[in-house]
């Protein structure tokens, strides 16, 4: 019974067990789930996971179901952002334990009612409690917009390392503030539009109105929200990360008020995309400065590394080959700035491509083809996204040695290669006609399903490795993790880290 | 530029490919002249069900053959309404109202290609000023042909190319299905990247289209097929090749194009599902069909019936 007790802690109340149940659930899902397309279906795999779990798929609601499913998929991904949130950055520990358990009610509510609703049958009872998650959801923002309001004198920043205001006031916290207001904000964009003209019975994707002519305001809310929802989930995984890495210094007081200004600025960008014709150009305006700030982390993190990795090494002048074996030395830390860098070429590169020649290529091309190459870099982005917060979960959960190196490296080549075979996938018309396209299709398929598929097996392995975790007698992991549950606060405010400490001591004292 | 030197060895690999120039002929057993009467009255248009109506109008049971692209090309040539010129079949298009749209371009009046000749997903041989096609290949959709060369077809015949709402009320009948034969489908309903057809196991994939009417539940050299026929009796409305439609879309001039093709997955399948290219793409995987209003037949009464006062 205490086992039970300590494990229902460690899930729904420890930042580390939390997250754990959130990345399981999307893998739970991402594994069932893609059986229904692809070549799954041509190996006959989606009929035999139809037959097992009662899936109702009907065609023409196959529209409904993938926003139900990629809604589910985002409300987790969103949760773990929010759940790594909490715990880096200073805040009181009820408010923590409120937005915590508001948003982990919040997501499985709408995971388990929104996949039912979407795939076993239309009751609007699930329908209704889908919408309840979501706005558990909703509310925990807002209580997480509340508890990191950054213009408190209790969270002023003492070290003058990191970037601030002449009055102390922390640019890191706003950035994470005006990320999340944006983020609130983008959410209603998307909620009151879909409830006021289509009342969720009308049901349409965004990439089905890409040679649509005249799009009505709710065709260009939707458009909008789904684009900066995915773009603020981006920029969030890179605060977080910063703070993952320290960032500070010089490139920190640089980056946050690009990041601030990128904020605000792509935000509005989309959001008057109904109104204006210029909204794109407010978007590509916003989008440098976001770009240049993830710029500023990347040099900052792979100088920390290499220079953390020299020390170790007590070498004193390193040579070209020293640094850049220091720089690669652990994948899991290399690896989500790797992952930024390489976006440019899979999504930033193509999304701008597209936007340029869109009069001289893309429109004479069957939209098919555009629709693939659309849907392929925002798929490549949200792939990316994920791998980070991979790297960042086996960095918590210590993984270590030779198996933390191999992790990393699949991981990173893995989706590499899938990535890149993915954006040739979907360019492919710039290198070959129909008639020949065939190896270069087969091949870039091939690439693919070999990148996702080597992904898939280490994420199963680090979450068979938890599995297995948690029925060990001693020395288990999640054990530790019960009463070392936080991730390393952000050390800008020292008052609240002490705070933070209290708590853990007391906890330990509790045996927790 | 230097990421698509990078790509310079895969585009070499990619390139190589074997062209199947000759191929068993396979009767389907369905006449390519057949023509269906799509009667008035309302129907469910779209993913949403939208009631719509039409008129009544005819429309080919299949789409135009190989064979029947290749007697119109000869026969509009001697008439000179079509010429060749640089490896191309040129034809004249009165040209598209301009509105100075955002991203619109212009259509003036003036020739437009219709068929690139030289390009090997074309199913025709030219030969001595005289087009045939390929052994094999004659009751197969006609595919590499433009939206002008569609329309020049149709034209030419006296015939149109089907409005959308045309082509999905052969495809659908008046209920709510999503393929043209019923609510599901099955790997020998349809050419689509699921059925892996006779035509890829005979010639492998370069062959990738199937005769005209090929699925309608016989058996084809030992592959049995299901009837893929609408309710109205139009075969290949889903799967097979794309098929251009007439409407020109203002503001954009996109053409329409419908029913999904031998690559597609089955969510193209579904008859609300609409693509566009501008009309001067041409596809191996991209034919057409056409519509025309039914003959009225006015009796006229013998002129000895006729009294004056």
């Amino acid at each position: 019974m205490k086992k039970i007790s300590q494990l229902y802690h460690y899930f729904f109340q420890s930042t580390k067990g939390l997250i754990l149940l959130a990345m399981t659930a999307i893998s739970v899902i991402t594994a069932v789930w893609g059986t229904l397309s692809g070549p799954m279906v041509e190996w006959g795999v989606r009929d035999i996971t139809v037959r097992l779990t009662g899936m109702d798929l009907i065609a023409v609601e196959r529209s409904g179901r993938i926003i139900m499913l990629y809604h589910v998929i985002a409300m987790i991904v969103v949760a773990i952002e929010v759940y790594m949130m909490t715990s880096i950055i200073p805040m009181r520990k009820h408010q923590q334990s409120t937005i915590n358990a508001t948003i982990t009610f919040g997501w499985i509510t709408a995971m388990v009612f929104g996949l039912a609703f979407g795939y076993f049958g239309h009751n609007f009872f699930y329908h209704g409690l889908f919408l309840v998650g979501q706005s558990l959801i909703f509310f925990a923002g807002l209580l997480l917009a509340t508890a990191i309001f950054p213009w408190r004198r209790e969270y002023l920043v003492t070290n003058n390392e990191y970037a601030h205001t002449k009055k102390g006031y922390d640019l890191e916290r706003i950035a994470f503030f005006l990320m999340t207001a944006a983020m609130l904000i983008s959410a209603g964009f998307g909620a009151v539009t879909g409830s006021f003209w289509s009342n969720g019975h009308e049901t349409f994707l965004a990439e089905d109105l890409i040679r649509e002519p005249s799009k009505t305001a709710l065709q260009k809310s939707i458009i909008g929200h789904l684009h900066i929802m995915l773009t603020l989930i981006a920029i969030s995984i890179t605060l977080i990360v910063g703070r993952w890495m320290d960032w500070k210094g010089k490139l920190h007081k640089i980056g946050m008020p690009l990041m601030m200004i990128g904020i605000v600025v792509i935000s509005g960008g989309v959001w008057s995309v109904v109104w204006t014709k210029m909204a794109h150009t407010f978007i590509y305006v916003g989008s440098i400065f976001v770009m240049l700030s993830a710029l500023m982390l990347v040099i900052y993190a792979w100088a920390k590394l290499i220079r953390d990795r020299i020390a170790e090494l007590g070498i004193e002048k390193p040579t070209f080959f020293q640094k850049l074996k220091a720089l690669l030395h652990d994948p899991i830390k290399f690896g989500p700035f790797w992952q930024m860098v390489f976006m440019n070429f899979t999504v930033s590169g193509v999304g701008i491509f597209m936007a340029i020649k869109l009069d001289e290529i893309f429109r004479v091309w069957p939209a098919r083809e555009e629709r693939v190459a659309l849907t392929g870099h925002w798929h490549i982005l949200s792939a990316i996204v994920a791998t980070i917060i991979i790297m960042y979960y086996v960095d918590i959960s210590g993984m270590k040695g030779k198996t933390r190196k191999w992790f990393g490296w699949t991981l990173i080549i893995g989706s590499d290669i899938a990535f890149a075979a993915a954006t040739i996938f979907s360019m492919k018309r710039l290198f070959v006609t129909e008639y020949y396209e065939r190896p270069l299709v087969n091949i870039t398929m091939l690439a693919t399903d070999f990148g996702l598929g080597a992904i898939l097996v280490i994420v199963a392995g680090l979450l068979g490795w938890r599995l297995i975790d948690l029925f060990k007698k001693d020395d288990a992991l999640w054990t530790k993790e019960v009463i070392d549950p936080e991730l390393d606060i952000n050390p800008t405010a020292e008052l609240t880290q002490a705070g933070r400490d209290k708590i853990r001591a007391q906890m330990e004292s509790e045996g927790l | 530029m230097n990421f698509i030197k990078l790509l310079l060895p895969l585009v070499v690999l990619a390139n190589f490919s074997i062209a199947k120039e000759e191929i068993e002929y396979v009767d389907s057993g369905v006449d390519p002249d057949l023509w269906i009467t799509i009667p008035a009255g309302d129907f469910n248009y779209g993913q949403h069900n939208h009631v719509k109506t039409t008129v009544e109008y005819e429309i080919m049971a299949t789409h135009v053959t190989n064979q029947q692209y290749a007697a119109f090309l000869n026969a509009a040539i001697e008439q000179k309404a079509v010429y060749v010129k640089n490896d191309t079949v040129w034809g004249f298009h009165p040209g598209d109202p301009f509105d100075g749209y955002l991203h619109e371009f212009e259509i003036p009046a003036g020739d437009y290609p219709l068929i690139p000749i030289k390009n090997p997903g074309l199913r025709l041989k030219y030969v001595n000023g005289k087009f045939t096609a390929k052994k094999g290949y004659e009751n197969h959709p006609m595919v590499e042909v433009s939206w002008f060369g569609a329309n020049a077809y149709a034209q030419f015949y006296g015939y149109r190319l089907p409005l959308e709402i045309e082509w999905e009320k052969a495809a659908r009948g008046t209920d709510v299905r999503p393929f043209p034969w019923g609510d599901h489908i099955e790997k020998n309903r349809a050419n689509f990247i699921s059925s892996h057809n006779l035509f890829e196991k005979m010639f492998g994939d370069v062959v990738k289209t199937t005769p005209v009417g090929f699925y309608n539940g016989e058996t084809h050299n030992g592959y049995q097929t299901l009837d893929n026929r609408s309710p109205y009796g139009l075969y290949d409305m889903a799967g097979n090749v794309k098929q251009w439609v007439g409407d020109d879309h203002k503001d954009v001039h996109y053409r329409y194009i419908r029913g999904g093709n031998y690559n597609s997955y089955e969510l193209y399948l579904r008859v609300w599902m609409r693509d566009s290219a501008g009309p001067e793409h041409s596809s191996m995987s991209l034919g057409f069909r056409c519509a025309r209003d039914p003959v009225v037949e006015i009796e006229i009464a013998p002129a000895d019936s006729i009294t004056t006062e």
